[in-house]
């Protein structure tokens, strides 16, 4: 007998479905995976190292570029570990709006896994489907703060604007139809049997090892794991919202976390509604002269708060020194901010922990046990990577 | 209009015509002559082959459109009626690229092997009573051959262009094929049964007071599904799908060769759909019961599009199966229930 | 003679066929531009430089597939003519028939039972 060949392929670079420039080697026998070796860096722009050269309030536009689909998420993580190092107090108010535009957010950033998850799998409807409703999003981030994709929603201390009646009312209304447009999506995915076929028993992960490779957000929830920061860690004002964490059937497979993620945009969409009751009047920004800027009002009126004014945008601030680490639940799951602070206006070292990335190391063991090609796309989908973060 | 459609009429017609002129002109007529009334008729056929898989592309660009809360295109004539033809002018004047470790030769031949058999299949197909170009008395069995003639060219294509995507393609789309050809054919045994001959006119003649589709509901869905695979259609594309071999089988073809795997395909779903009425739906007659409103071609085109639109519908719904799911599928699931309907007709037919 | 006259027209479409592809060939060979160079003519591989040839020798999986079909397809062509003639011979027809496709199938559920009809 002659002897039998792996068959080595590149999946990307340019490849219709690994999400942005990852690049896999893939070991096939036949069709089926013997071997995936990721390979990671086509996207790399040295983020960690450009806030070494930046002010804090000038390093907020740049998060915009980590995960690209959920900018607000990445602001919010990093105005927290800057609030948290320079011991602000943020209004309850601003954290409401918080609150309110992350979770859309992560519906944004979900939509858009949904939509190329199942254009991946070959049903190309769902995918416009989810852009329509991902487009009255975003026309609401554009109301809120100019810009559709790049937000810089927030600002160290608090939030520029407030949610006004008009974009409230906008809001309400994309909550009250939402759910229905759930629907549609699951009639078209949820119970179709070649959906299922598709995606049960498809890069299986135990919670065991999910824990080991530490993952998180709805891919170690879809292992049954019950981990959410929000829940774990509150941070703004989770901590008085209700909400529920979804885990899946308890397998571990790709359908697992498709339902994490189907049931996530339901609680999100709950939280919003409750958001919009609990929240208080009251300030915007946190009542901090040191890192706050005074109100545009005052910079065109009086002479000491211009002078004030350039001196924040000119040098920045001085947080004090010291080690500081903030977590949030972003859409793919925990995004953390490690900041070391040596006095100045710049951080000395910064090191985001991005989900992506960690998520990502699950890919070769989630291709073991026979997968097929088509399986890994299915698997590059359900993890639910953005290379924008991982590459940073 | 009958004599405008009877193409051996058209060709009696146009041959009459020419010997005139010949005579005029002192030309030995007959062989020559017939030559071009030949070649006219042949010009007809090939332009009703490519117009209409330009239609059949637009509809099927059109009704996703409207399937999806979007317009479709609409920018290149009104409603956007001609970008089909606008994409054959760009396809016609794309650059020739053959990769430099392919081989060139069944690389330059494969489309001509899948363009081929699709034309091939037009000779059968029954548009109206004494419209058919040759009313073959093989005709089903012709069709079956002739349909998997096509795959050759798909795994010629695969196999040349020296890419590992279109190998995968390649190797799949034979896979299918074996899985597949089978439940089609056996499926149409049953209509066979009931028809008791081979002839397209003689199938569509015994279906004057029932459609098959009644009496072999079963086949008629096990031939939509078989019918489905054979044509490379969503869900079962994996030949080229996209989204896992980038274009499968024709990663490497581009410009007007692209463009014939692209118009053999459509030609190809026009077909199966035209079986498909014609064996299950009652080709040409209409409705049993009810008078004959409208003239057999319009019957005929009708349902075949009501086919094509079942196509288009099954395309923008599914997601795609996986290879293994995929043979599994045909082997455990459409074979032994292809048997199964064998044996019900057979057994009804000997008891009735 | 009738027959063929009639596969006159097969030959005829199957050079209509061909004639569709080289008119086609030879239009654009016509009309396009040719600015050929190295990059453009390696495979397509994602953008990287193809790694090994893609004419290895591998398992393509579905061999006992392709042996099981040819002999179920030469059944279908068993089948064809028999189900032509099917309503004048009747019973005796359908009994031998069905003895035959039984034997058929107790090979394909034998395969089925030995684990072959699976993507190994």
């Amino acid at each position: 007998m002659s002897e039998v060949q792996e068959l080595i392929v590149n999946m990307g670079p340019q490849h219709p479905s690994t999400h942005g420039v990852l690049r896999l080697i893939v070991h096939l026998d036949g069709e089926v995976v013997t071997r995936v070796i990721p390979d990671l860096g086509y996207l790399h722009r040295g983020l960690e190292k450009l806030a070494e050269n930046k002010t804090y309030a000038q390093f907020l536009p740049v998060t915009d570029r980590l995960d690209y689909l959920a900018a607000i998420s990445n602001n919010l993580a990093y105005c927290l570990a800057v609030e948290k190092l320079l011991g602000l107090d943020v209004p309850k108010r601003a954290s409401y709006i918080r609150v309110i535009l992350a979770e859309l957010t992560r519906i944004v950033s979900h939509l858009v896994w949904l939509a190329t998850h199942a254009l991946d799998l070959g049903a190309f409807t769902p995918f416009l489907y989810c852009f329509r409703e991902r487009e009255l999003l975003l026309d609401i981030f554009e109301m809120y703060c100019g810009s559709r994709l790049t937000t810089t929603a927030f600002r160290i201390g608090g939030v520029p604007k407030d949610i006004d009646s008009q974009i409230k009312q906008k809001i309400e209304e994309f909550v009250k139809i939402f759910p229905s447009k759930m629907n549609e999506y699951e009639a078209l995915l949820t119970n179709n049997k070649i959906w299922l076929e598709r995606t049960m028993n498809v890069g299986i992960i135990s919670a065991e090892d999910a824990i080991n490779y530490s993952l998180s957000g709805p891919c170690v929830r879809g292992s049954g794991v019950e981990w959410d920061i929000r829940r774990a860690e509150p941070y703004c004002v989770y901590n008085e919202l209700d909400f529920d964490i979804p885990t899946g059937r308890g397998v571990g497979d790709t359908y697992d976390r498709y339902l994490v993620r189907l049931e996530e945009m339901r609680q999100s969409n709950r939280m919003i509604k409750q958001a919009f009751e609990k929240m208080p009047e009251g300030n915007l920004m946190a009542d901090d002269p040191r890192v706050v800027p005074p109100t545009r009002d005052n910079v065109q009126t009086r002479i000491e708060s211009l002078i004030h004014h350039f001196h924040i945008m000119a040098e920045g601030f001085n947080p004090p020194v010291g080690e500081v680490y903030q977590a949030i639940e972003a859409p793919k799951g925990e995004l953390g901010f490690y900041i070391i602070s040596d006095g100045s206006p710049k951080p000395y070292r910064m090191k985001i922990r991005v989900p992506s990335f960690a998520n990502l190391q699950a890919i070769e063991k989630m291709c073991e046990n026979g997968m097929m090609l088509a399986d890994v796309v299915a698997i590059i989908g359900t993890l639910d990577i953005v290379l924008g973060e991982i590459d940073r | 209009m009958q004599l405008l459609f009877d193409t051996q009429q058209l060709v009696n017609n146009i041959q009459h015509w020419l010997a005139g002129t010949c005579e005029l002109y002192h030309l030995p007529p007959c062989l020559v002559v017939t030559c071009i009334a030949i070649a006219v008729a042949l010009a007809l056929i090939g332009g009703f082959i490519s117009v209409n898989a330009m239609m059949v592309v637009l509809a099927e660009r059109k009704i996703a459109g409207y399937m999806q809360d979007r317009l479709g295109p609409m920018r290149v004539g009104p409603y956007g009626i001609l970008q089909t033809a606008a994409d054959a002018v760009k396809l016609l004047l794309k650059e020739n690229i053959v990769p430099k470790i392919a081989d060139k030769w069944v690389f330059f031949l494969a489309p001509v092997v899948v363009m081929s058999p699709a034309v091939m299949a037009y000779v059968v197909l029954p548009w109206s009573p004494g419209l058919i170009v040759c009313d073959l008395n093989l005709g089903v069995v012709y069709l079956m051959a002739v349909g998997s003639i096509g795959v050759i060219g798909i795994i010629m294509a695969g196999w040349s262009s020296g890419n590992k995507y279109s190998l995968l393609g390649g190797i799949r789309s034979s896979a299918q094929i074996v899985s597949y050809e089978l439940a089609m054919s056996l499926a149409v045994i049953g209509v066979l049964m009931l028809a008791g001959s081979l002839k397209m006119s003689d199938i569509i003649g015994a279906q004057q007071d029932c459609w098959y589709i009644i009496k072999q509901p079963l086949a008629f869905i096990l031939f939509i599904i078989a019918a489905t695979a054979e044509c490379n259609r969503a869900p079962f594309d994996l030949p080229e799908a996209e989204s896992e071999l980038i274009a499968g089988f024709h990663t490497e073809y581009g410009g007007i060769k692209f463009a014939m795997f692209f118009l053999a395909e459509y030609a190809n779903m026009f077909v199966a759909s035209a079986v498909c009425a014609t064996l299950f739906l009652g080709g040409w007659n209409g409705i049993p019961g009810l008078p004959m409103i409208l003239p057999p071609i319009v019957w005929f085109l009708l349902k075949t599009y009501l086919i094509v639109f079942l196509f288009i519908w099954f395309r923008w719904t599914y997601p795609r199966i996986r290879v293994d799911q995929l043979m599994g599928f045909g082997w455990k699931v459409l074979l032994p229930l292809a048997f199964l309907n064998i044996g019900l007709t057979g057994l009804v037919m000997v008891l009735i | 003679m009738k027959l063929l006259a009639d596969y006159m027209w097969v030959v005829l479409f199957m050079g209509l066929g061909m004639l569709f592809v080289f008119g086609g060939y030879i239009t654009s060979w016509l009309i396009r531009p040719s600015k050929p160079s190295s990059k453009k003519l390696f495979t397509y591989e994602c953008g990287e430089v193809p790694v090994g040839s893609s004419w290895v020798q591998f398992n393509i999986r579905y061999y006992l597939f392709a042996l099981i079909f040819v002999i179920f397809d030469v059944e279908v062509a068993f089948l064809f003519p028999w189900a032509v003639v099917f309503k004048e011979l009747g019973l005796v027809a359908f009994v031998e028939m069905m003895i035959f496709m039984a034997i058929l199938l107790v090979g394909l559920l034998y395969a089925w039972r030995k684990g072959i009809l699976k993507w190994m």
